[in-house]
């Protein structure tokens, strides 16, 4: 009984642990898939092909330029929009708001981080981009400008969950020092607890930073699939096509093996790296910050 | 020195709750909206035929049950591999591993996955599964890319909600004679238990609206029937939204609508849950 008591206490810890690790590995795997099928796409096409601004893979045009301005301009409208409403909603949240609308405000914010992209991108064709057509009077209401709008909803659940945590961190003596010294609450949450929290908002915006660049659903479907070079303020009310969405679309009909399909990989490699770059930078944020704090404490 | 008149900084303060408080609201009436929304436009076309029929006239007819099983086939696909492996990652997140240089890269490897964008998970399926363990465009492929897409939201809830246990739990266990896994299991994981399953129920909310992952690695157009075997590919909710809202020319619109409702009440119901266990165990909790 002993024996066999330990004998199993001995597996089971060897599985856990083993369970534990498995997080490295998924990360390894999936850097290794895509390099594995992304890389020959540098055998196969010329990098200045690569870097032209010409993306029509049926004539083995694959410039990748049009499609890396397009996420990065459908993702800095996203940001725009969501940075200041979710921080808003995140501030009124944490600081404004009586417990029984936090008790209400939250459970919201968090179904909306639950719906699915494809039913908001569903509802981006069918009531966003017509009415934004006939509001700003454009040609197609499926524009850059419409991908950045519903992007910007989807972002915000991330930044306000983020935001929210970090705000509620803040040691509630910090906000009765500042009111025992006469300061308004809205002067002590500018002046002290918004810059006390400051890391974790800056988290909070890299995180939805990173969710909206990778977004793909909600994105093909509004922004009108268009891969055109999009650098001018005019190609926000245009379509464009981003990196995710051209995945998405392409990927299903090529033939495994070609170059278009490890093109559309080395896509994937390029988006593995710069959520890898801001996920990095983000939780670095928060470690430097801590140390910064237990600097202080010690 | 410049002095303002306290009743400056009350104005401001006045101005800056209002813009604050319209923010907030301008950020969540659109969430109603959006529910709302949809049930009105969706509600109508819900009927027996619709939940239990399958799609015929090219779809622009009938019943969507070949992909309400799938999400379903999906969803429990994706629970069989991702919630023993994130429980137990979590347990050795929160009971075994101590502060090193490794945990900490575990720890970076977790919130990397969790930033993934969904369809570099789908290139990985394809890579992997469908491709190299040649499991083709199935259902066992669509599972398990969702899988680990999963995993780092039920790693990381599980692990809160174990480390909230208290310290003393354990060693009053330990001291009574128990094994480092029988205090585990019969007392750690007993007491997490419902913050964990809120964790697995919201990760798998997120799974089951997955349509960039499922794209090449299981979601099938159109089927005439349902699948066999988890070798067979299979219609989903968000998949079949997505081709009859874009794929699918002179669709009508009462189906598309009936079908986001069937896909936002499937996600809805999973979320009430989850909501619903978290708020009863923080109300019966003695600790």
């Amino acid at each position: 009984m002993e024996k066999s008591l330990n004998w199993r206490e001995f597996v089971i810890t060897r599985l856990i642990k083993a369970s534990g690790y498995s997080a490295i590995i998924f990360v390894a795997l999936i850097f290794f898939f895509l390099v594995r099928e992304g890389v020959p796409t540098f055998a196969e096409t010329s990098l200045s092909s690569l870097l032209s601004i010409r993306w029509y893979p049926i004539e083995d045009h694959f410039g990748i330029l049009p499609l890396i301005t397009g996420s990065l301009m459908v993702t800095i409208g996203a940001a725009l929009v969501a940075v200041p409403f979710g921080i808003g909603t995140a501030v009124y949240i944490s600081e404004i708001a009586p417990r029984w609308m936090r008790e209400i405000l939250k459970p919201l914010v968090e179904l909306l981080g639950g719906l699915p992209s494809v039913v908001l991108g569903f509802l981006g064709i069918l009531v966003l981009s017509p009415f934004l057509r006939v509001f700003l009077d454009l040609p197609t209401g499926l524009t850059a400008f419409t991908g950045s709008l519903l992007l910007g909803g989807i972002a915000v659940p991330t930044v306000v969950s983020v935001a929210e945590d970090a705000l509620d961190a803040v040691p509630r003596s910090y906000r009765e020092g500042a009111w025992a010294l006469g300061a308004t609450r809205w002067q002590t949450i500018w002046r002290v607890t918004f810059p006390a929290a400051r890391s974790g908002v800056l988290t909070a915006v890299m995180l939805g930073v990173g969710r909206a660049i990778g977004e793909t659903m909600a994105v093909m479907m509004v922004t009108g699939n268009a891969p055109v070079l999009a650098v001018k303020l005019g190609s926000l009310f245009s379509p464009v096509r981003t990196m995710t969405a051209t995945i998405a679309a392409e990927m299903g009909e090529v033939a495994s093996g070609s170059t278009h399909y490890h093109v559309l990989f080395f896509i994937g490699m390029v988006l593995f790296l710069i959520s890898l770059g801001v996920n990095i930078a983000a939780s670095s944020v928060v470690f430097r910050a801590k140390k910064r704090a237990e600097r202080i404490l010690s | 020195m410049k002095r303002t008149l306290p009743i400056n900084r009350h104005v401001a303060q006045r101005a800056g709750f209002t813009l604050i408080t319209l923010m907030a609201f301008a950020t969540v009436i659109p969430i109603i909206a959006t529910v709302v929304y949809i049930f009105a436009q969706g509600l109508p076309a819900i009927s027996l035929e619709f939940l239990t029929g399958f799609p015929h006239d090219g779809m622009r007819a009938g019943g969507i049950l070949p992909a309400i099983i799938g999400t379903i086939y999906l969803t429990v696909g994706t629970a069989i591999f991702s919630v023993p492996l994130g429980i137990a990652a979590a347990i050795y997140l929160s009971e075994y591993a101590s502060d090193t240089p490794l945990t900490r890269i575990i720890r970076i490897a977790i919130i990397n996955l969790a930033g993934i964008p969904s369809v570099v998970y789908g290139l990985f399926g394809l890579g992997l599964f469908v491709l190299f363990l040649n499991f083709g465009t199935s259902i066992l492929a669509a599972s398990l890319t969702l899988s680990i897409m999963t995993l780092p939201v039920i790693i990381s809830t599980a692990e809160e909600s174990l480390r909230a246990v208290p310290q003393a739990f354990r060693t009053v266990s330990i001291s009574l004679g128990a094994t480092r896994w029988q205090t585990i299991r019969r007392i750690v994981l007993k007491e997490a238990l419902p913050g964990i399953l809120t964790g697995v129920i919201l990760g798998l909310e997120r799974a089951a609206g997955e349509t960039a992952p499922i794209l090449f690695t299981g979601a099938a157009f159109f089927l005439p029937q349902l699948p066999h075997s988890p070798f067979d590919a299979t219609m989903a909710l968000p998949y079949h939204l997505f081709v009859i809202s874009t794929q699918v020319p002179e669709m009508p619109i009462q189906i598309q609508y009936g079908t986001a409702l069937v896909l936002l009440v499937f996600v809805l119901t999973m979320n009430l849950i989850a909501t619903v266990i978290r708020s009863r165990a923080r109300a019966r909790r003695q600790w």
